[in-house]
């Protein structure tokens, strides 16, 4: 995955909550067999409407999107997680976010930082006229106002991020623990080990 | 083990972890193992590409089953002699076509568009044997949730994910917290496992169940039909939770045995022994509970763009200041906006020119005898421009048409269709036009869900059907006894 440090730069005050994986990208886009292209896409009903915020220049190019309650709800569509990567979205500071598109987030080396509604709607002020610093190691986002909120990460999960790690290839390195596994498993629960009838 | 009470998903987690990532947080990242792997056409493609970009292989192809649904037109797949009839649409063709690749290419069974088994993958599972009580059933979809109807602990996961299980057989989770929804009471007559899961998303919201597993709790369930918990568990993704979970029991062994991939002989006798043990044991503790009572559901619709926006048939449509968040109001203004209702409209009032039938929440054979005991000797309304049955699987289908409810359908002015998502999410040539509505059987009412401008009201099968009778939502109840 890509590494994240540290972040600064500008933020899409979008705010709105349930944002769904529907609107982040919807469906006819999912016809891909590509992980590009998919920010031609991405928030396309909302960016159907003059003066939205994806489109306005004072937020062009921002890595940051901040966001209301339950962001990515819906589908397990990981085109949500690569649009956001495709507009250039590397971190989404949210209330609260769905456990599959957190997941998806993550994998893509996009930050889902989740802070409390008040934090939001401060930070939401401040991204109308400032940048915003996320900083992944001290877990922390301030702004030049000396706002300083500190978030909560799993610490496996800061690790990759930290490092850029390929978790792939970080449980490849496993194999032997998986064997071991397979081998219990194929004693204990031996119908889940062979559907086909054809033990491996 | 441990002799504190566990909860069912506490038991099958437990079962299942391969090791610890962290030593330290017994809330960190584990490795867990995944007994089974279904996969479609829609979030595979990226993940076979990174296997062969990095020389990778799949670990456990016989864990593994890939059938097409999504893309999938659900007009004829063949002609009159037998040629396979090709997707007229490039993309879709093309996903179809890297499926058909990747399968044999990396070992993988595949069930293909034209054969007799095809379905939608969450009818697929349970009704092959493939999906299991006690098992981890995870599939680039996130109503994966729906084989926790059969007591497995079933969910969605992103294409990286899909990757990762591909190549290792394991995902790293971390434990979700435990949530009880307790239903007290027995349903009324003509209210549904439908009716029922969607009160609960009103009740819980969106978001209730976020960073949970849900296990689904109460005589109503135990009374409830396979199909029925199917239903269930498929939309716990609704509320929230990743994963439901209904404890497997007699009625559960009785669905599964016999089917072609689950257990036989003794492995069958063990297999039951062991699914027995898993039910929560008493004085275990849930992180959350909720209690809910049944005779409180009515057959119940959606009124907005979100499935907790939810409301008895005979309400009326809320009013934006009914809510006491201002976040809601807001959200409730623009649904109403985007759905052409405005407060305080009747629901039963409401006219639909589209009628679906399907979806992995309600395309079962259970469903379709609902849906064709209210047609039965009735004929869709004229206001009623395009009405559909998509079975969920081929299997279905022929059982389906087995009984006639085919014929009971078609007489009553419906398509009967091929199976697959269909109109359920814009991918395949099911659409619902812009502005019209649709009286739907599926789980999702988002915006544009079921095609640009679509506005979808989340309903049962009986309740879709009764709406193509009168043209308009309607208590099924108030529709009386077929006439023929």
């Amino acid at each position: 995955m890509q590494r994240f440090r540290h972040l600064a730069g500008s933020a899409i005050p979008l705010g709105r909550a349930n944002v769904d994986t529907d609107v982040i990208i919807p469906a006819r886009w999912l016809k891909t067999i590509s992980r590009e292209g998919l920010g031609r896409g991405a928030f396309e009903t909302i960016r159907a409407a003059p003066g939205n915020v994806f489109d306005d220049p004072a937020y062009a190019g921002a890595p940051i999107l901040i966001a209301g309650d339950n962001f990515g709800c819906g589908s397990s569509r990981e085109h949500a997680a690569w649009a956001l990567l495709d507009l250039g979205i590397r971190c989404v500071i949210a209330p609260s976010f769905s456990d599959i598109f957190a997941g998806n987030a993550f994998k893509n080396g996009i930050l889902a930082v989740a802070l409390p509604q008040a934090a939001i709607d401060r930070l939401l002020d401040v991204a109308r006229t400032d940048p915003i610093d996320v900083d992944l190691e001290a877990q922390t986002v301030t702004t030049r106002f000396q706002d300083r909120f500190t978030f909560e990460i799993d610490a496996f999960r800061k690790q990759c991020l930290l490092e850029g790690l390929d978790e792939v290839g970080l449980t490849l390195a496993r194999d032997a623990a998986i064997t071991t596994y397979e081998h219990r498993a194929a004693q204990d629960l031996p119908w889940l080990a062979a559907p086909f009838g054809v033990a491996a | 083990m441990a002799s504190r009470p566990r909860t069912l998903y506490e038991k099958i987690w437990d079962a299942h972890v391969v090791e610890r990532r962290d030593a330290d947080d017994p809330g960190g990242t584990c490795l867990v193992y995944i007994d089974r792997h279904l996969v479609h056409e829609v979030t595979s493609p990226q993940a076979f590409e990174a296997l062969r970009a990095s020389g990778r292989t799949v670990r456990r192809p016989d864990l593994t089953l890939a059938v097409p649904d999504h893309n999938l037109p659900t007009t004829a797949r063949r002609t009159a002699t037998g040629a396979r009839i090709a997707i007229h649409d490039p993309e879709s063709a093309a996903q179809l076509g890297a499926l058909e690749a990747n399968a044999p290419a990396f070992g993988i069974r595949y069930i293909g568009d034209a054969d007799a088994e095809q379905g939608i993958v969450h009818v697929v599972g349970p009704e092959q044997g493939f999906s299991l009580p006690g098992a981890t059933i995870v599939c680039g979809d996130s109503h994966t949730a729906s084989h926790g109807g059969l007591g497995a602990l079933a969910f969605g996961i992103g294409t990286s994910e899909v990757e990762h299980v591909l190549a290792t057989q394991t995902l790293l989770l971390t434990p979700s917290k435990t949530m009880e929804v307790r239903v007290t009471g027995a349903l009324g007559p003509g209210v549904t496992a439908k009716d029922l899961i969607l009160h609960i998303i009103g009740a819980i919201g969106t978001a209730g169940g976020t960073g949970h597993v849900i296990e689904y709790r109460g005589a109503v369930f135990e009374a409830m039909s396979v199909e029925g918990r199917l239903t269930v568990c498929n939309m716990s993704i609704e509320g929230g939770a990743r994963a439901g979970l209904i404890a497997a029991d007699d009625t559960t062994f009785a669905y599964l045995e016999g089917r072609p991939y689950a257990p036989k002989g003794a492995d069958w006798d063990r297999a039951v022994a062991w699914w027995r043990s898993l039910a929560t044991d008493p004085g275990a503790r849930f992180d959350k509970s909720i209690v809910i009572d049944a005779a409180a559901v009515e057959p119940t619709v959606t009124w907005g763009t979100s499935p907790e926006d939810v409301v008895a048939i005979g309400g009326v449509v809320p009013a934006p200041e009914s809510f006491a968040d201002p976040s809601k109001q807001d959200a409730a203004r623009k649904s109403l906006a985007y759905m052409g209702l405005t407060p305080g409209e009747r629901l039963d009032a409401v006219e639909v020119q589209n009628v679906f039938i399907g979806s992995c929440t309600n395309s079962r054979i259970e469903d379709l005898r609902a849906a064709a005991e209210v047609l039965r000797g009735r004929h869709k309304a004229p206001g009623v421009k395009w009405a559909i049955v998509v079975p969920g699987s081929g299997l279905v289908k022929r059982q389906a048409e087995a009984e006639g409810l085919d014929k009971v359908f078609t007489d009553a002015g419906l398509e009967w269709r091929e199976p697959g998502c269909s109109a359920c999410l814009g991918m395949n040539p099911d659409k619902v036009p812009p502005g019209e509505r649709c009286a739907s059987t599926s789980n999702r009412n988002f915006v544009g869900r079921q095609g640009p401008g679509s506005r979808t009201h989340l309903v049962s099968p009986a309740m879709a059907a009764a709406a193509a009778v009168t043209g308009r939502l309607t208590d099924v109840r108030e529709l009386g006894p077929a006439s023929a």
